[in-house]
């Protein structure tokens, strides 16, 4: 068994608060050092703003679990301080493998975009990522910043006022409570917060059972995602291959509806489905065994009060397409400048309610693509399998059925379409993939790149235009980024920001999401787009 | 014109299609034919391609009211 499932990684210690006469206020309190809980920590700290992180645990999460991490979230974690490690120990990939019945019906190379510093996604277990967060908390206490974990502490209780939140928390040695300006719940699936608070969570049941398997095994299996279709060793289920760093392979099958799990899950029971998996002479051992559920669904709302919700506790979604932690990655990415922003009174309280507003538009598209993988993995009606199977046969003779296949659509970070935070599009037939309320694709900048360039505050990115180099409204300071398209030899620039343009001045959010943009700087029209991104206007 | 579903007569050799169609279903068991009918589906709306006119595909196939006859 794996040694980093064993050791705390932060050991329950006194804290003051415990002895404190009085309920000790603090200013922004995390439940959950998941991976969410403590990504939202490291932002807002690394900022100068206190993060108090409680979980009832004191370790990384055990097993493997969310494994793949896509590029968005990885650049997230650069601008956190800590892609870089999660990259090296990453295993990446780019060939699939898809299987029918008894035979490989083709296979497929991503080809991703060039011009990005991140890979498309990277094969990573979740104690790794866990960890390296930790020691990126670590790295932040030791610069001083206001940052600290509270193992074993887990909240009993719970109450909401207009302007603070109270938290009764038990420790191994006894309960006491504390106050939090803001409280941000990142407590998993089953949320204890929101069943506290009473709040709903309400979606799709999938009538089925996965049981994940972690084997260790020297196989030379190739680093590819091999997914089958009704395999002989899984009849009428699926099953999925995938490598992890250190030699850990993850098996994935689909197990039906009415099974006993109990019986399932015993090694004596999955070792033999394994070998007809893998063949009788393949070497492996058991690190983890689970059997999992899923639904698709979500909170109605994300924000309550002072209390906000992100991850899988606000939002559910099945696992084909990676779409859990790199969604909760993305909601904290937009919610903590927000945050910072109002508790500084830079920006006014209602600017959290675009925190709702754009991240259940990803929620819901992170529903939709999940349903979808998953409907058409484990198909409801008799027609329905009709058709898979159909799809299925087709691509292995002729390429327009593949992208029909669907065993999961990797995760993308969605565009913030009809947000109250952008201005109107005025760049001139500009690209799509940066109109306002886009990510920023990234680009080459020589031996640079682009995204590593915008600081955690708003940016004004200026191609080939004149603009000044500080703008401050209303308390709001937004910095100039001045690039020209010649910074750039491959064009990918030029391609992903100006289009046919000769120029372009983009107005970047903190979360190098695109706020607005114009084909030369115009003062007022800047002015009013900076108030706009935070909920001025 | 062209987003528009053909719901006027337009095979040529009606009855000789209508024959290749029984023909390719011939001797084959009810879970081959369905089988066959959606592969056949789904190449003929790959080589439509436009989700306008699947769209107006799909409502004929249901005998819903076409856009121009409501």
């Amino acid at each position: 068994m794996n040694k980093i499932f064993e050791v705390p990684l932060y050991p329950y210690e006194r804290h003051a608060d415990q002895d404190a006469p009085a309920p000790v206020r603090r200013k922004v309190v995390i439940i959950g050092a998941g991976p969410v809980g403590l990504a939202a920590a490291i932002d807002l700290a690394q900022q100068g703003i206190e993060a108090v992180v409680l979980d009832d645990n004191d370790k990384v999460s055990f097993g493997s679990r969310a494994i793949c991490f896509a590029k968005r979230p990885l650049e997230i974690l650069d601008r956190l301080g800590c892609g870089q490690p999660m990259v090296d120990k990453g295993v990446q990939w780019n060939l699939g493998k898809v299987f029918f019945d008894d035979r490989q019906v083709y296979d497929f190379n991503l080809l991703p975009e060039e011009g990005h510093q991140r890979p498309a996604f990277i094969n990573l277990q979740q104690y790794y990522f866990e960890e390296y967060l930790v020691n990126r908390v670590k790295e932040l206490q030791a610069e001083g910043a206001p940052i600290e974990i509270r193992g074993r502490n887990k909240v009993s209780a719970i109450g909401t006022h207009p302007d603070h939140v109270t938290l009764e928390i038990d420790t191994p040695e006894g309960s006491y409570n504390i106050e939090a300006d803001w409280l941000i719940a990142c407590d998993g699936a089953g949320s204890p917060t929101r069943t506290m608070l009473g709040l709903d969570f309400v979606g799709r049941v999938f009538e089925d059972n996965f049981l994940i398997a972690d084997v260790v095994m020297d196989a030379d299996f190739p680093t590819e995602r091999w997914f089958w279709f009704d395999p002989p060793f899984n009849k009428g289920q699926s099953a999925l291959l995938h490598k992890q760093p250190d030699g850990v392979w993850r098996i994935d099958l689909q197990l039906g509806w009415d099974i006993d799990k109990e019986r399932e899950k015993r090694p004596e029971n999955v070792i033999p489905r394994l070998k007809e998996m893998l063949g009788e002479d393949v070497k492996f051992e058991l690190e983890w065994v689970s059997i999992y559920t899923f639904q698709c669904r979500r909170m109605e709302k994300f924000r309550h009060g002072r209390v906000l919700f992100a991850g899988d506790a606000a939002h559910q979604v099945s696992p084909f397409g990676a779409r859990g932690a790199n969604s909760g990655l993305q909601d904290t990415d937009n919610l903590c400048w927000k945050l910072k922003l109002v508790m500084e009174g830079k920006a006014p309280e209602s600017l959290l309610d675009s925190y709702d507003q754009e991240r259940v538009h990803g929620a819901d598209e992170n529903i939709l693509n999940s349903s979808r993988s998953t409907d058409f993995i484990t198909p409801k009606s008799e027609m329905s399998r009709v058709l898979r199977d159909a799809v299925l046969d087709l691509s292995e003779h002729h390429a327009f059925a593949r992208p029909l296949v669907n065993s999961g659509r990797l995760s993308v970070p969605c565009t913030y379409d009809g947000s109250t935070l952008n201005s109107a599009d005025a760049l001139q037939d500009g690209p799509a993939r940066t109109r306002p309320g886009s990510p920023c694709p990234d680009a080459p900048l020589g031996d640079e790149f682009l995204l590593p360039k915008l600081a955690d505050k708003f940016t004004l990115l200026t191609i080939d235009a004149e603009a000044p180099d500080v703008i401050e409204e209303e308390g709001i300071e937004v910095t100039r980024l001045a690039l020209s398209v010649k910074d750039d030899r491959t064009m990918a620039l030029k391609e992903r920001y100006l289009g046919d343009n000769d120029s372009g001045v983009y107005l970047i959010r903190p979360d190098q999401h695109v706020a607005a943009r114009r084909g030369t700087y115009d003062d007022n029209q800047f002015r009013a787009a900076i108030r706009r991104a935070v909920g001025k206007e | 014109m062209s987003d528009q579903l053909i719901l006027t007569p337009n095979i040529d050799g009606a009855d000789d299609f209508y024959a290749d169609l029984l023909t390719a279903h011939e001797g084959l068991t009810k879970a081959d034919s369905d089988a066959l009918n959606a592969r056949l589906v789904l190449v003929l709306s790959n080589h439509i391609g436009k989700r306008a006119i699947l769209k107006q595909a799909l409502a004929a196939a249901a005998l819903q009211p076409s856009e121009e006859s409501k």
